[in-house]
């Protein structure tokens, strides 16, 4: 059962109860990891894993509805010679875009995700991170990637950031909550240990590293620390919490480190892109081009793909 | 923490295809042998052996016996080259030979890798990651010391010993000869090495690089065979200086006949490191300390942290983890890259690992042992736990030197001292805690020579390394490690 939170001292102590994370052992073990050689058909199934698991991301102020639509076909269909590579978990655009890109998808698997509660920042009240949640939801998007506010989290309060996840947990509904953690300004592992049970605590489906503009963004330590906290909350608490890791992921080797260090921390169940996802733009076509290198042996050009 | 499962996760559920290393890449020859005065010779009598791959049991190569005579031909070697080359020559140049050794380590490190892996049984991760990169960094190390002895703290120009014996052990291979030749030979000593019976191939290849490297013929001589040839070293008059790794048993036989001689002795010998373990520690690193601690290297480590001490409170909890995380250890083919766990050296070692572990079940220790599947052919044994171990268990006191680790409990960081020092060895302990007060509390109290903060099993050759009591005595790393090669 998860503890229900009545008060801040409350999750004070629950997370002051948490082990530490070593930051050298931490990052030790994700080194050894990284070592891990995936070869041939391992290195095929984790390639189509990673597609499978991508959320295609555009966020710039540049947006415009034809690089939505260049964005929900590709998502839809990431190599059009070859319908067998799956199609994306989501894309992944801000509030404005959600119709647009709903419309795009029409009823295709692919799956709306949409940044809201004053992404990127979080500096807003309450009300309005509501309204920019609720706003995204109307415009149809099935899933909501809401920032913590990590001036609150760093100046020790945690009650205000627990209750607002609660409270856009609430507001979603059905949809699926990821909460941005921003690991690179949270800095420590500690940190990222107890923001990440905060949002567990608080309602999260997702936990996600980052929202990609800040200078430090996914990490492989801080992603180990995450899974951790996703298997240990499953493990006293009961529901099983998904991680996406965000930001700065462009090659299909950075991938698949992260796909080993699922595999040999969280294990089977996290294996799917209902808990495991890469939020990502350029990634796509690597993967698509590393799988092609698996089938033929050979690399194409770049032009071959689709530049989005 | 309650005992639910990983929430029926499977770890480990995404199969990794083989991806193994080239057993071709060692180019091995059918035959060596010993490499004196410069060059390779049979021995005197002609005499071989193989020596085998412990993970297929077949044989890899020939290697030459030397007898005594061969032994005396390589000290006779030795102190010839001192006499007339080495004791002659600057700090500076010694130094440049160390540096040109340390390059040519690191550009044939792939091959030498391979070489250990195949020898010894070691997963290739291993060799490749941390012995051969250390023994380069050895090397560099020392080739750092030989100009500067003046200003090592043992006074003004400190004088060499002379001839150093060097027996090694089978467990690092290439990195114990490191560890003996390097602060010799900056120390400006010349060496007579013998590697371990099982294990005499990336030695081999390190003469090899001797050669290339240009060093003065006789500087250092290798013979190979098994323990008689070690013997003959020990007991050659004209060797000033014996230095062993390898079993507390061998290394009381070696102090005793070198008793009431002019040899110098350091001995570097077995172990029983414990891992304390307080309720405060970063679990999740801890518990990879702890797999760290003994089963790297297949627990063929003498400083292994082979005795977990865990304080009651988190007991259940570390040893949960625990056998979770051994469950999900690789254990297989050494050559492939995504090995964790290897063969075991020899026959020998695993009947000796058996006859210990079938010892602890029988005195009532609950055993936990992976259910990996294990090669038909070679030496394996499937990594172990015994929990509910007791103070006077075979398995709490006997050095085992293999993936079998015993975890007792502690109430108080008194208790927790009081155990670890309960033994006759004192190698190696690790310190699990956030508080670092209480961390040097406890390193303060345990009587041994390496204590490890909140990691285990890291080895750097800035810092030194060595036993007190049945562990052995002198140091080897670091400015320390001088010592032991200088008349000082």
């Amino acid at each position: 059962m998860v503890p229900t939170i009545e008060s801040e001292a409350q999750l004070r102590a629950l997370l002051t109860s948490l082990s530490g994370v070593d930051a050298v052992g931490a990052e030790a073990r994700v080194a050894k990891l990284s070592t891990r050689s995936i070869k041939k058909s391992t290195k095929l199934a984790a390639i189509e894993m990673a597609i499978s698991m991508v959320d295609l991301t555009t966020l710039e102020g540049a947006d415009t509805p034809g690089r939505v639509t260049s964005l929900c076909t590709k998502a839809m269909r990431p190599d059009p010679r070859d319908l067998t590579v799956p199609s994306v978990a989501a894309v992944c655009v801000y509030p404005d875009l959600v119709a647009h890109a709903r419309s795009v998808l029409g009823s295709s698997p692919v799956a709306v995700a949409s940044v809201a509660t004053s992404f990127p920042s979080g500096r807003a009240s309450l009300q309005v991170k509501l309204m920019d949640v609720r706003e995204a939801l109307s415009a149809g998007a099935d899933e909501i990637d809401m920032v913590i506010d990590r001036g609150a989290f760093l100046s020790g309060r945690i009650g205000q950031v627990f209750d607002e996840v609660v409270a856009v947990k609430e507001a979603c509904g059905d949809a699926h909550l990821k909460v941005i953690l921003e690991t690179g300004e949270l800095v420590t592992y500690d940190n990222v240990r107890r923001a990440s049970w905060i949002a567990m605590l608080g309602g999260a489906d997702f936990i996600k590293t980052s929202t990609g503009k800040v200078t430090v963004n996914a990490t492989l330590p801080v992603a180990l620390v995450m899974l951790e906290a996703v298997r240990d909350f499953a493990e006293t608490a009961g529901p099983t919490v998904g991680v996406k890791v965000a930001g700065g992921i462009r090659t299909t080797k950075d991938a698949i480190r992260y796909l080993v260090l699922v595999n040999e921390t969280v294990g089977s169940t996290w294996l799917t892109p209902n808990l495991f996802r890469f939020g990502a733009s350029s990634l796509l076509n690597d993967l698509l081009m590393q799988r092609l290198k698996q089938q033929r042996g050979a690399y194409v050009r770049a032009d071959e793909f689709s530049v989005d | 923490m309650s005992d639910r499962p990983l929430a029926n996760s499977q770890l480990g559920s995404l199969e990794y295809d083989p991806a193994p290393e080239s057993a071709a890449i060692a180019k091995l020859k059918p035959s060596y042998g010993l490499f004196i005065d410069g060059q390779f010779s049979e021995a005197e009598s002609d005499a071989q052996f193989a020596t085998v791959n412990p993970a297929n049991e077949e044989a890899l190569s020939m290697v030459a016996q030397a007898s005594a005579l061969d032994v005396d031909r390589a000290v006779v070697s030795a102190r010839r080259a001192y006499d007339k080359v080495w004791s002659k020559t600057t700090g500076a140049q010694r130094s440049k030979y160390l540096f040109r050794i340390a390059r040519l380590i690191q550009e044939r490190s792939r091959e030498l890798a391979v070489v250990e892996t195949l020898d010894n049984g070691k997963p290739i991760r291993e060799s490749r990651d941390v012995d051969i990169p250390l023994a380069a960094a050895h090397f560099f190390y020392y080739a750092g010391w030989a100009d500067k002895l003046d200003h090592a703290g043992f006074g003004v120009n400190p004088k060499p010993l002379g001839v150093a014996g060097q027996i090694i052990p089978w467990n690092f291979p290439l990195l114990m000869a490191a560890w003996k030749l390097a602060p010799a030979l900056a120390a400006g000593n010349t060496c007579v090495l013998k590697p371990a019976e099982t294990t005499p191939l990336s030695a081999l290849v390190l003469a090899e690089i001797l050669e290339q490297a240009e060093l003065p013929p006789g500087v250092v001589n290798i013979v190979t065979g098994d323990g008689s040839t070690g013997a003959a070293l020990v007991e050659h008059p004209d060797v000033d200086k014996i230095a062993f790794t390898g079993s507390t048993e061998v290394g009381r036989m070696i102090q005793q006949r070198t008793a009431a001689s002019h040899k110098h002795l350091t001995l570097e010998l077995g172990g029983k490191g414990a891992n304390i373990v307080f309720d405060d520690a970063p679990i999740d690193e801890m518990i990879e300390g702890i797999i760290d601690g003994i089963f790297f290297n297949q627990g063929h480590v003498c400083c292994a942290g082979s005795r977990l001490l865990v304080q009651e409170s988190v007991a259940d909890e570390v040893l949960r983890r625990l056998v979770r995380r051994v469950e999900q250890l690789r254990v297989g083919d050494p050559l492939d890259k995504n090995t964790d766990v290897g063969a075991i050296n020899s026959a020998a070692q695993l009947l000796r690992i058996r006859e210990l572990t079938d010892f602890g079940e029988s005195e009532g220790a609950t055993r936990y042992t992976s259910s990996c599947e294990l090669p038909q052919k070679g030496y394996w044994f499937a990594p172990t736990v015994f929990a509910d171990v007791s103070q006077s268990h075979r398995i709490a006191r006997e050095e085992i030197f293999g993936p079998v680790l015993s975890v007792l409990t502690f109430r108080t960081p008194e208790e927790a001292v009081a155990k670890a020092n309960n033994t006759n060895y004192g190698l190696a302990c690790g310190v699990w805690s956030e508080k670092g007060s209480r961390t040097l509390w406890v390193a303060e109290r345990l009587r041994a020579g390496v204590i490890w903060a909140n990691t285990y099993n890291r080895f750097d050759p800035t810092s030194p390394f060595g036993g007190m009591r049945e562990s052995g005595f002198g140091r080897e790393g670091g400015r320390h490690g001088l010592e032991a090669y200088l008349n000082v």
